[in-house]
Order: structure tokens, then C-alpha cells, then sequence
């Protein structure tokens, strides 16, 4: 039976996380000197006080939308796809190739072929583990997380030999002007909206229609019932004839595929060619944005606002204050720490008080 | 007259909105055997579990021997004088029967000193009470009887005097069965209590002085044995009279629509557990397999429904079935007409977070009719599973109800529902009514026998003989992955039966339990 309403669930649980999150957080601040409040209050106002920081907030928001939905996709088969960053930094690589193999002649041309390239090599990156998987039975939080240091290597490689650019710096030559994306200031500019110099661009869009893609995967087509009927059990995918080789086997191209596009945002987006280290993190920070979002592509969406936001004011709180940066990476570790790993912790006592809050007895429902 | 070994008071306890147990009051007399009947979810267990520690009661008193006690856990029940045989063994597989007989009730830091004493007063145990187990054999050696020796052994050690034996037979065949009667019977002659929870009528009769019903939570009679029959208890339990026998018609057979030669069942680990059968099922009769659970019935109904790969000669309707690569997978299977109830709906035939109208499609999801292209049409499936929740009389009526918050006779009709509404050829069916209440296994029996009386085939697999005898025109018995016998329902009894699915053939001679002990031992010691 139910055991929380699903308000409670969606809402009450990770609101709850992320105070006690916050709360421990303050403790730590307050502890090498520094005022908490203070620091909240910069961290709120540099997140979301200006267009400016919406639009860092967003940005980075659109990376952890691309790898939460990697993660929480992978979820709902049931299988644990750690290798996001591996899966993106390929991503990254396939969105980088096509860039820079053709001098495109508009972003228009240049978007969807990217979208392509990089679906495509994160697709290929995840597809071994799942082969791995379904085949061996290989445990794929194992190979993934061996994925993400051989996707580095292969990436430090490429970008010291064959793509490197003249110069010193491990990266390729700049993207041709026409493989440029539309910021958001440009964007907003033709309605007449002003907004920031931002790194926010077109791909926020494109994680928007990913959420909703997702969704209408995982809730509408045949192939999203089968994924999560596979995630309750495998048996009983067994005997309804779905093959749990074909499903580990298309989850894990598709979750590949997702975290693969956040290379047209950081990437063709941002820094408009490939560097050594361009995904930052945003794999793993994609697993708590699953895991705080439920594995819901709305849940994910908002889970990655917060994380972004997380990101820009962590940024401005080491730029105006003494919290040194290290301070900030305490911070973002424990609301992942709260949300993902210790959400059990307030998910029982919770469950049980609404309980006794419902003792009331329903006819016709069955004891034991 | 003396203090009931066990009172209770006005006993209550809610899970949330459920409520378990309802104001109950139980007295057990000292030296009766004591039955507890019930159907499933009637809250036998919940009971047995607050008397054991497990839980706590809302309200209401436990009094023990006339002295009021509090049991906030097992530890206090066991100082109490109650001990608990539980459905599933609580037993460490790899260690001995004397080191698991100690386990949790160990003297002192040399585990030698409590090895010794406790082979002593074993040995004392065993020949008080026909209780015979060889204390140095490893328990992952034992078969199920022997096992469930064990634990009764457990609570004798730690000196219970009132012991609880929760649906004890369900795992054991009729002779294991009769062997545990008999020590029951004797632990009785030695002044003990023994509570009995079962919801085998049959069971109740033959060993109990005293039943009590339960029904939905609450204690709804108390009655000596002797005095009542199974029909009253059946009506107790339900609530309304009761169908006990399954009121069908001779079969009607036609031609041969399922035929299996030379099937044989490797597992993953390598250990054979179908060993090369042969049997057919003709249009219009119930074919049953009778065994003790863990002979290869189920690696059967897996691999012809297309869930395991097998080698061997599968014909449906004279056409071969593929056993293993391409074609071999369930969804051919349906498509040629074998529908599959599993023995487990909640690993197999549902998915327990599923929605009721998901579940209506499970398996046939490909059905043009449930898809518009790549998308599902969520609407027609919701049609379909109102009209098959409203025909199968699922209970509550609502398709947003997620198979999780059905009974488990609820779920077992929509899992029967979407099955037998395809009007398959050949449907195989694994433990129809296993976790399901009398009621509902009544309606089950039914719409079983009445696809059989529209000319299908009928593969029934179940450990409950009772539903073998009653539902098969034929019976098989499976031990050890291969068929001991056929026989006719009306040409042989639960005795004969016994001792097939005890693997003797040899059914003429008198045979003691040792032997059948051994026999079925050396069969699970090999599968394990």
C-alpha cells in the first residue's frame, strides 16, 4: 500500500533533505568564522537576484538535466549507469567531431547534426557496460565507472595528438562561426527582453524537449512500459516475453545517448571547442538530480535548477566572501549527501507519522 | 480448572488504516493442540506475531499461565515458555543441526561446553518425542521435514512449553505431514501447547482439540473440534456457505493439443531439473502435476511458457514449438495460443507498482489493440480492464489501484482474468489458488474448469494435493525432475500419491518415514 501521499513524497521529503542540508551546511560555515546567513543570502541572491545569475543557474541546470535524465531513465530498467561523465565527455567528443568537420554554414545546420554526433557517441560509450551487462553479467556500476577513467584517457589522447590545436593547451581549434548557438541573450534581445551576457543558450530548449521526450517515452510508448516493467522484475519480464537483453541493451543506448547531448550545451554552447575537461563533474551531480527527482523527468528538471543554482552561487559566494571554494564543494556534498544517500533517514520517521496521522481503519482492505 | 497457557484480552493492532486484529480474545488451554484457521489477510499471523514479540499491540493484554506479561520482543517470549516454528525456516544453512540448535542461546565464550550439553539433551528430546535428527549434519543436507524437525527442536531447547507452528505443512508431502501430526500428538501427551495456524481445513480436523476462526481481524468463534465439521469452519472463515468440492462434469476430451517428448531442464548452475519427460494434454481436460515443490514443475511450466530454454520435442496442436534461441520467447508462446498463469503473480505475472489497467495488458502488450503505433493506448487498456474487473469480480473495482493494494486473491483474478479471456489452447496454470482465499479460490476453480469445458487444454500445476485431486481428469506426480506415474482421480488416493511424490514407485508395500526421509533428502540435497 501507499505509505505517503504523493505530495509528501515529491515535495515534503526533498524540501526536507535540502533544509537539513542547508542546516549542516550553516553549522560548517559557522564554524571556520562566517557568518551563515550571510552567506545564504549571497548565495540566493548570486543564484537567481539577477539575470546574470539565471542565466549561470541555467546553464548549468541544462548539463544536469542531460545527465539526471541519463541516470533516471537507466533507473527505471533497474540499472545503476554511473558512467554519465564518461558518456558525456564521449558526448562531448562526437559533438566536437561534427563541429569541427564541416564549416557549417548556420547554427541551424550545425544543431541537429551535433545533437546526432553527440547522442551517438554517448550511445556508443554506454552501450559496452550494456552489452557487458545483459550478456556477461558484468555489473555495470563496476564498468562504467571503469567507462569514465578510459573515456578521460581516450580524451586526454585525442587532445594532445590528433585534434590538438597549435599552441599548449590540451584543445582543439576553435568551432567555425556558423556551428556557433544562439545565446539566450540573443534570444531574448529579438522579443525585446533584455537579458545578461550569459553561457545560457539554445540547449536549454533542447533539455526541455528531452524532459518531455522522457516522459512520453517512459509513460506512453510501449517500449517505456516494457523498460519499467523490466525495472520492477525481471522475471516477470521474462514471462511476458520481453527480452531483458533487448531492454538493457536500448536503456542503456538511449541513457547513453542523454548524456551525451550535454555536450551541445557545454560544449558547442559554451566553450565552443573541445577541452580536456569539459563535463566538470555534471555525470555524478546527475545522479542526485535523479535521485532528488525521483527518476521523474519534472522532478529532474527541477532537481537540476537547483543544483545550477547551487553551482552559480557557490561561484559568487568564494568571489565575494572568504568562504574559500573548497567551503562550497562541502555545501553542494552534503545536499547530494541529504538527498541522495541519507534520504532514507527522513523517508522512515516520515512514513511512520503519517501513519499514525492516518489510523483511522478502511473497510475492505486487506490486513496482514 | 487450571489457568489457560495462553489469554488473551481484548487484543488490537493497525497497520495504518488496516486493521489487523479487532478486540481479540483467545483462551488456549495447557496440553490442547489449539488450531487457528483463517484466510489469508484474516490476521493469523499478525496475532501469532504480537504474541511472539514482533509487534506491539495497540491495546489488550497477553496473560501467560495466569500471570499478565509484556513481550516487547522474542527474547521475552522465549523467557515466557513460547516458542515459534515459522513458515520459512529461520535456520543457517552451512552450519550443523546442533551448532544452529545452540545458535542465539549459546553459555559462556567456549562454544564446546554448550556443544555438549546440547547434544545430551538432544539426544534426550529426540527419543522423548520420535524426534530424530542426526545433530551433526549440515542443514543445506536435509530435506524440509528434517529441517522443520530442527526448528521445532530449536524452541524445545530453549525450554518452550507453549510452541507455534505457523502453516506448517505447506512445504511438507501428506506422509511428512502425518509424521509432524504424530509428533504433535506427542509433545501433547508431555503437557505442552501447541498453537496450530493453518488454513487447511483438513489439517484442523485431524489434529486440533479446540479451533478458533478468524475472519478480517477479528475471532469470530471458538469451537471444540469435535463438535464442528469443515463446511461450518469454511462458513466461519468466509462469512457465507461455501463450494468445498469442485462441482464438474467428466471431461469431454478431443485431440492432443499439447505433446512433450524428451523435455529436459538444465538450470544456470547445471544441475538437471527436468529429466527427459513425456506427457500430453488433449482438447477438454485438466492435466494435473502433482510433487512436492522443487521437483521441476516449475522449470516445466517455465519452459513451456517460454520463460527458460530446454532441449527436447514440444508439439501444440502437432506443430513443434522452438525450446530454445529465436521463437522460444513468451510472447510467441501467447501468440500461438498458451496463456500462463505463473505460480508467482507477484515476481511474475504483475508488476506489483502497475497500475491494475497496466497489468490487464502485461504480456500482450503488443496486441494491435492496445498500441497506436509506437505509443500504448493507455484508454483502451482502461476499457479493457473495467470490463474484466467488473466480469472477474475484482475487488475493489478500481484500474487505478496499483496490484500491490489487492489482496492476493484480487490479484490472482486479474492475473486469471487477462489470461483466460484470450481463450488460449493450451493454458498453463502454477499454483492457481496458492496465498488465496477460499472464496476466491472457489471462483477460481470454476473459471478454470469451465475453459476446460469450452475444449481447451489444461496444464495445472500445485503443490496442494488437494487441489490436484479435485481439479485433474488426470494426474502426473513429478519427483526429482521426472514423472513417477500417472493415475486417475477416481483409481488412486492421497496416500498413493504421497508416496510417488516421495519418489516410491513401489507403492504396495508399507514403507517407513525413514525411508521416505531420506529419499526426499537425497532429491533437495542434489537440487540445492
Amino acid at each position: 500500500m501507499q505509505k505517503l501521499p504523493k505530495w509528501a513524497d515529491v515535495g515534503l521529503i526533498p524540501a526536507i533533505n535540502l533544509a537539513l542540508a542547508l542546516i549542516v551546511s550553516g553549522l560548517v560555515v559557522s564554524l571556520i568564522g562566517q557568518d551563515p546567513f550571510e552567506a545564504l543570502a549571497i548565495m540566493v541572491r548570486g543564484a537567481v537576484g539577477s539575470t546574470y545569475g539565471w542565466g549561470y543557474t541555467l546553464y548549468y541546470a541544462t548539463n544536469f538535466v542531460f545527465t539526471g535524465l541519463a541516470v533516471a531513465i537507466a533507473f527505471h530498467a533497474k540499472l545503476f549507469n554511473i558512467g554519465g561523465e564518461g558518456q558525456a565527455q564521449l558526448g562531448s567528443l562526437g559533438v566536437a567531431l561534427v563541429c569541427l568537420a564541416v564549416p557549417w554554414p548556420h547554427w541551424t545546420l550545425a544543431l541537429p547534426s551535433a545533437i546526432v554526433g553527440g547522442a551517438l557517441f554517448g550511445a556508443a560509450w554506454a552501450a559496452i557496460p550494456g552489452y557487458l551487462q545483459a550478456k556477461r553479467g558484468s555489473h555495470i556500476v563496476i564498468t562504467t565507472i571503469m567507462f569514465n577513467f578510459i573515456a578521460s584517457a581516450l580524451l586526454v589522447y585525442l587532445l594532445v595528438g590528433a585534434l590538438k590545436a597549435p599552441g599548449m593547451a590540451p584543445e582543439t581549434v576553435r568551432f567555425p562561426e556558423g556551428a556557433r548557438l544562439p545565446s539566450a541573450q540573443e534570444i531574448l534581445a529579438v522579443v525585446g527582453i533584455p537579458f545578461s551576457r550569459t553561457p545560457l543558450n539554445i540547449s536549454f530548449l533542447v533539455a526541455l524537449i528531452a524532459c518531455w521526450g522522457v516522459w512520453l517515452l517512459l509513460w506512453r510508448m510501449r517500449l517505456g512500459y516494457e523498460i519499467r516493467a523490466f525495472g520492477h522484475s525481471e522475471p516477470a519480464a521474462r514471462y511476458a516475453g520481453i527480452s531483458p537483453l533487448r531492454i538493457t541493451m536500448l536503456t542503456m543506448l538511449i541513457s547513453g545517448a542523454l548524456a551525451g547531448l550535454m555536450g551541445i550545451n557545454a560544449v558547442m554552447g559554451e566553450q565552443e571547442r573541445l577541452l580536456q575537461d569539459n563535463v566538470l563533474g555534471a555525470g555524478f551531480v546527475g545522479i542526485a538530480v535523479a535521485l532528488m527527482g525521483r527518476s521523474h523527468p519534472v522532478g529532474v528538471l527541477l532537481a537540476a535548477i537547483l543544483f545550477g543554482a547551487l553551482y552559480q552561487g557557490g561561484a559568487e559566494l568564494e568571489f565575494e566572501t572568504s568562504v574559500p571554494r573548497e567551503m562550497v564543494v562541502v555545501i553542494q556534498a552534503l545536499v547530494i549527501l541529504f538527498t541522495g544517500a541519507l534520504d532514507g533517514m527522513v523517508r522512515g520517521p516520515l512514513e511512520k507519522s503519517f501513519l499514525r496521522f492516518r489510523n483511522k481503519p478502511k473497510p475492505g482492505v486487506p490486513a496482514e | 480448572m487450571s489457568d489457560p497457557a495462553i489469554e488473551l484480552r481484548g487484543i488490537s493492532k493497525s497497520f495504518g488504516p488496516v486493521h489487523a486484529n479487532k478486540d481479540i480474545d483467545l483462551r488456549v488451554m495447557p496440553g490442547t493442540i489449539h488450531g487457528i484457521i483463517g484466510e489469508n489477510g484474516a490476521g493469523k499471523s499478525t496475532l501469532m506475531s504480537i504474541l511472539y514479540g514482533f509487534y506491539k499491540a495497540d491495546r489488550g493484554e497477553i496473560h501467560v499461565r495466569g500471570n499478565k506479561v509484556d513481550i516487547p520482543d522474542s527474547q521475552a517470549a522465549i523467557r515466557a515458555g513460547i516458542g515459534m516454528v515459522f513458515q520459512h525456516f529461520k535456520l543457517v544453512q552451512n552450519f550443523t543441526v546442533l551448532e544452529n540448535i545452540v545458535l542465539g542461546a549459546e553459555e559462556g565464550a567456549l562454544l564446546k561446553t554448550s556443544l555438549g550439553r546440547a547434544r545430551k539433551l538432544l539426544k534426550q528430546l529426540s527419543d522423548e518425542y520420535e524426534l530424530h535428527v542426526d545433530p551433526d549434519a549440515r542443514i543445506e543436507n536435509l530435506g524440509v521435514g528434517m529441517q522443520q524437525r530442527v526448528e521445532i527442536l530449536k524452541a524445545l531447547y530453549r525450554q518452550a512449553d507453549i510452541l507455534i507452528l505457523d502453516e506448517p505443512t505447506g512445504v511438507l508431502t501428506p506422509s511428512e505431514a502425518d509424521h509432524l501430526f504424530r509428533i504433535l500428538e506427542g509433545l501433547k501427551r508431555e503437557g505442552k501447547t501447541i498453537i496450530l495456524i493453518t488454513h487447511k481445513l483438513r489439517e484442523i480436523m485431524e489434529v486440533t482439540d479446540t479451533v478458533s476462526v478468524m475472519r478480517r481481524g477479528e475471532m469470530t468463534a471458538t469451537v471444540k473440534t469435535a463438535e464442528t465439521d469443515p463446511e461450518e469452519l469454511a462458513e466461519l472463515m468466509v462469512g457465507r456457505k461455501v463450494l468445498l468440492q469442485v462441482d464438474k462434469a467428466p471431461a469431454k476430451t478431443g485431440e492432443t493439443v499439447l505433446e512433450v517428448r524428451n523435455l529436459q531442464v538444465v538450470d544456470e548452475s547445471g544441475v538437471e531439473r527436468v529429466r527427459k519427460i513425456s506427457l500430453e494434454v488433449k482438447r477438454g481436460e485438466i492435466l494435473g502435476i502433482a510433487g512436492v515443490a522443487g521437483n521441476g514443475q516449475s522449470e516445466l511450466l517455465e519452459v513451456l511458457g517460454g520463460m527458460r530454454e530446454g532441449t527436447g520435442e514440444v508439439l501444440l496442436n502437432g506443430a513443434p514449438l522452438p525450446l530454445a534461441g529465436a521463437g522460444s520467447d513468451a510472447r510467441t508462446r501467447r501468440r500461438v495460443g498458451v496463456g500462463h498463469v505463473p505460480e508467482d503473480r507477484q515476481t511474475e505475472g504483475l508488476i506489483m507498482n502497475f497500475y491494475a489497467w497496466e497489468n490487464v495488458g502485461f504480456g500482450y502488450h503488443d496486441d494491435p489493440r492496445y498500441n497506436r503505433g509506437p505509443l500504448m493506448n493507455n484508454h483502451a487498456l482502461r476499457e479493457d480492464a473495467e470490463a474484466k474487473i467488473a466480469k472477474f469480480d475484482v475487488r475493489p473495482a478500481n484500474c487505478w489501484h496499483t496490484a500491490r493494494n489487492f489482496s492476493g486473491g484480487n490479484q490472482q483474478k486479474i492475473v486469471i482474468a487477462r489470461e483466460l479471456e484470450r481463450e488460449p489452447d493450451l493454458l498453463l496454470v502454477g499454483q492457481p489458488t496458492r496465498g488465496v482465499d477460499i472464496g476466491a479460490i472457489e471462483f477460481i476453480h470454476e473459471q478454470i474448469v469451465a475453459l476446460r469445458d469450452q475444449g481447451k487444454a489444461i496444464l495445472l500445476v500445485s503443490v496442494e494435493l488437494d487441489e490436484i485431486m479435485s481439479l485433474s481428469d488426470r494426474i502426473a506426480v513429478m519427483f526429482d525432475g521426472r514423472i513417477m506415474g500417472e493415475r486417475l482421480p477416481a483409481d488412486t488416493n492421497e496416500r498413493e500419491l504421497g508416496l510417488l511424490m516421495a519418489g516410491i514407485t513401489d507403492t504396495e508395500h508399507e514403507h517407513s518415514h525413514d525411508e521416505i526421509e531420506q529419499n526426499l533428502a537425497q532429491s533437495s540435497g542434489k537440487a540445492g
